[in-house]
């Protein structure tokens, strides 16, 4: 399969020799990855280690969609069982998703994005990373060793009194990556307020800049609650400081309250950083700034923010009183509102765009058809007459599958494919990222659509015993569970090959505006050679109609790339965290010619 | 604008600054950058606090009764004595921070030595209220009994004051284990501080951790009147 050739447009430039020196190959000891403070690496260690535990989800549900061919089970006993889809629960949320495309994209790309060297606080940036390495490690442990079946939301009281599995373990492990959470998030937010480069405000950063943000206010603010929430069943099991505890008059929903908190923000966490990758991705990929810029900005802001009112539909069917449950009902209808607004906007962006079907783009077209549908889901749920139907079945469990897989995880596969040969400095094969991105498609949609009827249909979840007549549906699940592994496994195998065999990439192969794609790839350790100074507004691409803004966008852009020019001395004095390479390695950015249609 | 090669802002070198992180263009962006993730950082603690705030709510407004009856079994004087404590503290300890920002060393080190002996003083009284708990077998769990030897207040169902003390375990064990962490981190910086090591050459150390050490007595102003001062009706 070929790899990528240049499209009309791609910025002219010295590809990088052999001997280019970057932030990857600047020292290959194994203390100078451990040790380091560069948030690329760090972005790239975390890479490494989400990988790792999405493996071990999958594995987990892997074995859940087998056991569940047969209405009777089929090699599982009930207690083996239930800690499987607890595993597959808890690694997914705490140690896959979450940190997903924050850690991984956000720690590489928002420095870049701003304009700065590094984060705010590169050392709480690793802090972060090994807090989430031990969490992680100790609740794969807590699983490998006994396992937990309280599923991943914890429920008192059979969490905190009657579970007789590694509760505890597995909490203390939550917290801790809870921890990391916090410190990327404070990281994120510091970063953003006040390393802007000169001239970049706010409203000329980028939107996965915004998303950031917004996800990182979320991830501040919620994250606490459930650690302490969660923690207070530590102490119940171990000092008997029952908070939860009927026998003392305490309230068991109270923790459902408590959870769901932060949980419910938490689904927020997990996609409006995707939701920020897919705006970069149409707005390159239909050659145009994104329509309606602050619209799309504004409503990250409000998903965070009304996102935090609407726990309660968690609780519908619990003691919550009617009169709450309608009030969190509209508030989750008017949660919908700012995401039907983001897909409104980035529908406008591509009518009329030059639309190049690149994998990203198929990544990005996916999300949004079935971000749409998890999202329409998600209003039957937070309906009250429907949701005392369709609450604990199987329907939620696809909703938030659509949502959570169909949205977050294509838009991060989206995303590391867009920016794989800036990472890299690699190009992966072409062909093989389009198959894998339709066969992922076709698995995710055979996986879970027979799960929206069979939920509708009256199937309970988590149920290990189901009747007979759901079995279709269920192999029609499992089917496309082993589809959906194939497309997940085959990118895994294309990027590795493509870090020692991939066609080696220039600054960009994309012809992508934004200030990361005027870097190496991959970038030196300090990302810039000088300071960037932007006076032009977000994704100046070119135009189909000629706006005068626009075009003055474009010039200054290009003016830009123009003028970098990285002086020799300076740069040797700089670059404190490794060796520089002679300037003649150095990629020239060559003004772009008249024949250039693009940038 | 960016057409004079002379005018384009280049990345500072390092030269004297050796306080300014690689990261930064210069110190005010570092001590505004330090300042505002401080604060971010006590916004996650407040939420911290918060949730367990949100229990205490819960259930003094399910069992009023219950927890006025049961806070009879808190010292209110040795409580107001800590909180006195903790007030201090704070204010010795925002003397430390504006002496380290006036680099008045001798001050600065004993602001920071009398708000740890503060923060020693709060333990320990708060370790004698909660022997006295132990003592009268008001510690949540299995050996937990009410009422307790000499109770003349009034008649409530003994598990739910159970609860009460749960909270009061759990709320006063929390805020003690954050006065213990911020003791440990003025200990090292004493430690630094007396070695003239460079990393607390400037204020911004001193001052983060005197915005910490605030949230603590904070935490404890609105922990005191909870719990000590319930009224009755």
């Amino acid at each position: 399969m070929a790899s990528i050739t240049a499209r009309p447009g791609e910025l002219p430039g010295e590809f990088p020799e052999e001997g280019h020196v970057s932030y990857l190959n600047w020292s290959h000891t194994l203390r100078s990855w451990l040790l380091t403070v560069d948030h690329k690496r760090i972005a790239v260690l975390y890479l490494v280690s989400i990988t790792f535990t999405f493996a071990l989800g999958a594995v987990a549900i892997g074995l859940v969609r087998l056991e569940l061919t047969q209405p009777n089970g089929l090699f599982l006993e009930n207690d083996t069982y239930n800690k499987m889809f607890s595993m597959h629960g808890i690694l997914m949320v705490f140690f896959f998703l979450v940190p997903s495309i924050p850690a991984t994209l956000g720690n590489f790309l928002l420095p870049i994005m701003v304009g700065a060297r590094d984060l705010a606080f590169p050392r709480l940036n690793l802090l972060s990373w090994y807090l989430y390495i031990i969490g992680a490690l100790m609740a794969i442990g807590a699983m490998l060793f006994g396992g937990v079946d309280t599923g991943w939301t914890f429920y008192t009281p059979y969490s905190s009194i009657y579970s007789n599995t590694n509760v505890t373990v597995t909490i203390l492990a939550v917290f801790l990556g809870g921890f990391s959470s916090i410190a990327t998030g404070i990281n994120f937010i510091v970063t953003t307020h006040k390393m802007r480069a000169p001239g970049l405000t706010w409203f000329r950063l980028p939107l996965f800049v915004w998303a950031m943000y917004a996800t990182s206010i979320i991830m501040v603010l919620g994250t606490p609650v459930v650690a302490i929430t969660l923690s207070l069943i530590v102490v119940e099991r171990v000092l008997h400081i029952g908070i939860f505890d009927p026998a003392l008059g305490g309230d068991p929903v109270l923790f459902q309250h408590m959870f769901w908190f932060y949980s419910h923000p938490a689904v927020y966490i997990m996609i409006l950083p995707g939701m920020g990758v897919i705006s970069e991705l149409i707005a390159c990929f239909s050659r145009k700034r994104i329509f309606g810029y602050s619209f799309v900005a504004f409503s990250s802001l409000a998903i965070a923010i009304i996102g935090f009112f609407v726990w309660g539909h968690h609780l519908f069917v619990t003691s919550q009183s009617m009169y709450a449950g309608m009030v969190f009902s509209i508030l989750s209808f008017l949660v919908a509102i700012p995401s039907a607004i983001k897909v409104f906007n980035w529908t406008a962006t591509i009518y009329k765009g030059r639309v190049w079907l690149a994998s990203p783009m198929l990544y990005a077209l996916g999300f949004i058809g079935l971000f749409l549908i998890g999202g329409l889901t998600g209003l039957f749920l937070a309906t009250l007459g429907t949701d005392v139907h369709l609450h604990d079945t199987y329907f939620v469990i696809a909703h938030f599958h659509y949502v959570m897989v169909g949205g977050a995880i294509m838009a991060y596969l989206g995303g590391v494919h867009f920016w794989w040969p800036k990472i890299t400095g690699r190009l992966y094969p072409e062909g093989w990222a389009k198959l894998a991105a339709g066969i992922t498609f076709i698995g995710f949609n055979l996986t879970f659509f027979p799960q929206f009827v069979v939920g509708y249909l009256g199937n309970p979840r988590r149920y290990h015993i189901y009747p007979e007549e759901f079995q279709v549906w269920h192999i029609l699940s499992s089917a496309g569970a082993s589809v959906l592994a194939v497309g997940y496994t085959i990118p895994l195998i294309y990027l590795l090959w493509s870090l020692k065999y991939g066609e080696r990439s220039g600054p960009n192969p994309w012809g992508a505006a934004g200030l990361e794609w005027t870097t190496d790839s991959p970038p030196i350790s300090h990302n810039f050679h000088e300071q960037p100074v932007v006076t032009w507004e977000a994704y100046p691409y070119n135009p189909e109609v000629e706006e005068f803004e626009a075009q003055q966008d474009r010039e200054a852009f290009q003016a830009y790339l123009g003028g970098i020019q990285p002086a020799v001395e300076e740069e040797a004095a700089l670059d404190t965290q490794g060796p520089h390479a002679s300037p003649a390695a150095q990629p020239h950015h060559a003004p772009p010619t008249d024949e250039d249609e693009d940038l | 604008m960016s057409s004079e090669a002379a005018e384009v802002p280049r990345f500072r070198p390092r030269e004297a600054d050796e306080d300014l992180g690689v990261q930064y263009e210069d110190m005010e962006q570092q001590n505004e950058s330090y300042i505002v993730g401080m604060w971010t950082f006590l916004v996650t603690e407040i939420m911290f606090f918060g949730a367990l705030f949100l229990a205490y709510l819960t259930y003094r407004t399910l069992y009023p009764s219950v927890f006025m009856a049961a806070h009879y079994e808190l010292d209110v004087k040795l409580g107001a004595i800590n909180t006195v404590v903790l007030l201090t503290s704070s204010f010795s300890m925002a003397i430390a921070v504006w002496a380290a920002q006036t680099k008045n060393r001798a001050i600065e080190i004993g602001g920071l030595i009398f708000t740890m002996i503060c923060a020693c003083a709060f333990l320990v009284i708060k370790g004698f209220e909660w022997a006295a708990k132990f003592e009268h077998r008001l510690v949540p769990g299995p050996l937990y009994a009410w009422p307790p030897h000499g109770y003349a207040g009034p008649v409530v169902p003994g598990n739910e004051t159970q609860m009460f003390f749960c909270l009061y375990f759990a709320m006063t064990g929390l805020h003690a284990l954050h006065v213990i962490i911020g003791l440990l981190v003025m200990i090292v910086l004493l430690v630094l501080i007396l070695k003239d090591s460079p990393l607390v050459r400037y204020y911004m150390p001193v001052e983060m951790t005197g915005l910490y050490w605030h949230f603590v007595d904070v935490v404890w102003i609105f922990l005191f009147p909870l719990y000590y001062l319930i009224p009755s009706h």
